[in-house]
Formats: structure tokens, C-alpha cells, sequence
């Protein structure tokens, strides 16, 4: 069972409380974008085994959007953090590093 | 003007806890920044309430203020009362970004009370109810079984149970299943 606290509301709220709402930190491609860039922004998603960032709803609760940085092979929860970040917090890549040294999830290691 | 009736016309049960539906009640939603100065004001001269802190309810003179996320409180007030309410709640926060709705009709209210209340709850939500983690002031917004709820805990050791209206037969049948006798795990005893 995945339990992730929400940054909102503080309540470690169990998976079925939530909903997952995909990956974290798309960078959006609208009108005006190539091709390409609007193609991988719809389509291409990381599917990594182990450093992953994620984008979840507090749906049965406080309805707000926030991030999760998890492994997916261990399940281990580094932290979650707002949504309203470009990038993970430092202190939680600090705990991923000691983890899973050298890793890279996107532009983000 | 219409009578106004609430979904189950107070339909109730007793079985190890009680569980009955309260009937009309007044509900206001407000958003806005709940930590500007206008905001608290607003609450406390015109519920005669204090700001709740989060995940809590503050009972004040004219009505109950539940906090419900990070920019929103949910005012319980007596049903007639709610239109008043929302322009003198309008009116003191003229000039902020904020919303002020009367929902009255939108939700149905269960009140389920007795020693086994919180084992009746415990078994629908994924919720920690033990006495130490969640006691009277304490409301909590999740699940009940398949729907969206939330319930806050009184000071006399009743629960009180929000749903949506269209849900309210449902939440009333789980909750009637929860409390059957027969039913009693014991775990908080």
C-alpha cells in the first residue's frame, strides 16, 4: 500500500484517498510549437525502473495537485513537495543521491 | 417559495452507534486567501468564529467554520440563516479576491453517536480514527467506502458526516451496515 503525505493538508493519505495524474514537471507545448515538441509533450512520458516523479491528486481530500518522488522498484517514498516547483526540492534529490547515487530522471539529477 | 426538505427527511437507525440524517442545515463554501487579515475578520465578526487551523472545525456563536483545503472553509449555519450570512459575509469581504456560495442544498449531514461512533467511521474511511489521532475539533475530508465524505468529531464524542446529496442513501446504507449489531470489532474499546 503507498502512502504519500499531502504538502497541502499533512494528512499521509493512503492510495486510495488519491489519484495519480501522471508525470511530474511536463513542460507544456501548446499553439505556436513544432511538431515534434507538441508530439512529445502529448505522448512521450519517462517509464523508469527506480527514480520516478509523479504528479498525484489529493482527490478524496483537499483536491490539490502535488508531486511525489518514489522509487518504482522498492516503492520507497523520497518526499513530496507542491506542485507549483520546476524542479524537486533540494533536500529531496539529497535523499534520492544517497540512495541511488548518479542518478538521472530527465534534465533532473 | 418552496418547502425546503433534506434528502433522507431524517431517516435514522440504531444499532450498536446511532446513526441519523440532521436534517436541513445552512452551508456556505468560502474561498479565498485564509490567511489575510480581512478573511479572519470577516469569520470572526460575522460567524463569531476564529480562523480554524488546518484540518480543524471551530464551533462559533452563529455557526460552525470547517477547514476544508488551503484556501477554503466550509461555514455551517442554520438553514434559513444562510442567505443573510452570505451577503454580510460578501459584504466584509468586498474588495478581496474571494467567493462566497451558499451550498446549503448541496450536501446531506449524518450525525452517528453512541459508544461504537467511531467504529462506524473507522470501518468506511482509511482514516487513523483512534481516539489520540482524531478527537473533538478534528475534521477530515476522504473517502466513505465509494464516495467523497468528510466528518469532523463534537465535543459530546458524536460524529458528524457530510456527503454529497446524491450520495446520501448510499452513505446512510453503509453507515446503517457499519453500525449493525453484530457488527462491533471492539478495536478502540
Amino acid at each position: 500500500m503507498l502512502t504519500l503525505q499531502c504538502p497541502y493538508c499533512g494528512v499521509h493519505a493512503e492510495e486510495t484517498e488519491l489519484h495519480a495524474e501522471g508525470e511530474a514537471h511536463l513542460k507544456r507545448f501548446g499553439p505556436g510549437s513544432t511538431d515534434d515538441e507538441f508530439e512529445t509533450y502529448l505522448f512521450m512520458r519517462e517509464n523508469p525502473k527506480g527514480v520516478h516523479f509523479e504528479r498525484w491528486r489529493h482527490s478524496n481530500g483537499c483536491g490539490k495537485f502535488f508531486h511525489a518522488a518514489r522509487s518504482t522498484t522498492t516503492l520507497e517514498v523520497f518526499g513530496t513537495y507542491p506542485a507549483q516547483t520546476l524542479e524537486p526540492p533540494k533536500d529531496i534529490k539529497d535523499k534520492i543521491s544517497a540512495k541511488y547515487p548518479g542518478w538521472r530522471w530527465r534534465e533532473f539529477s | 417559495m418552496s418547502e425546503a426538505v433534506s434528502a433522507l427527511n431524517g431517516a435514522s437507525f440504531d444499532g450498536f452507534a446511532r446513526v441519523e440524517e440532521t436534517g436541513l442545515r445552512g452551508m456556505i463554501t468560502v474561498r479565498g486567501d485564509l490567511a489575510s487579515k480581512e478573511m479572519a475578520a470577516a469569520v470572526r465578526n460575522v460567524i463569531g468564529a476564529a480562523m480554524p487551523e488546518t484540518r480543524k472545525v471551530v464551533f462559533g456563536k452563529s455557526g460552525a467554520v470547517a477547514w476544508m483545503s488551503p484556501d477554503e472553509l466550509l461555514i455551517m449555519v442554520a438553514h434559513g440563516a444562510a442567505y443573510e450570512m452570505v451577503e454580510a459575509l460578501n459584504a466584509a469581504l468586498a474588495g478581496q479576491h474571494a467567493l462566497v456560495v451558499n451550498v446549503s442544498d448541496a450536501r446531506a449531514v449524518f450525525r452517528v453517536s453512541g459508544e461504537g461512533a467511531r467504529e462506524v467511521l473507522a470501518k468506511l474511511a482509511p482514516v487513523d480514527l483512534s481516539p489520540d489521532a482524531f478527537g473533538a475539533g478534528d475534521i477530515r475530508r476522504t473517502r466513505l467506502a465509494q464516495v467523497a465524505g468528510a466528518f469532523w468529531a463534537n465535543d459530546d464524542g458524536s460524529f458528524e458526516v457530510i456527503c454529497f446529496r446524491s450520495v446520501a442513501q448510499y452513505v446512510f446504507d453503509i453507515l446503517r451496515l457499519s453500525a449493525t449489531q453484530g457488527g462491533e470489532v471492539g478495536h478502540f474499546s
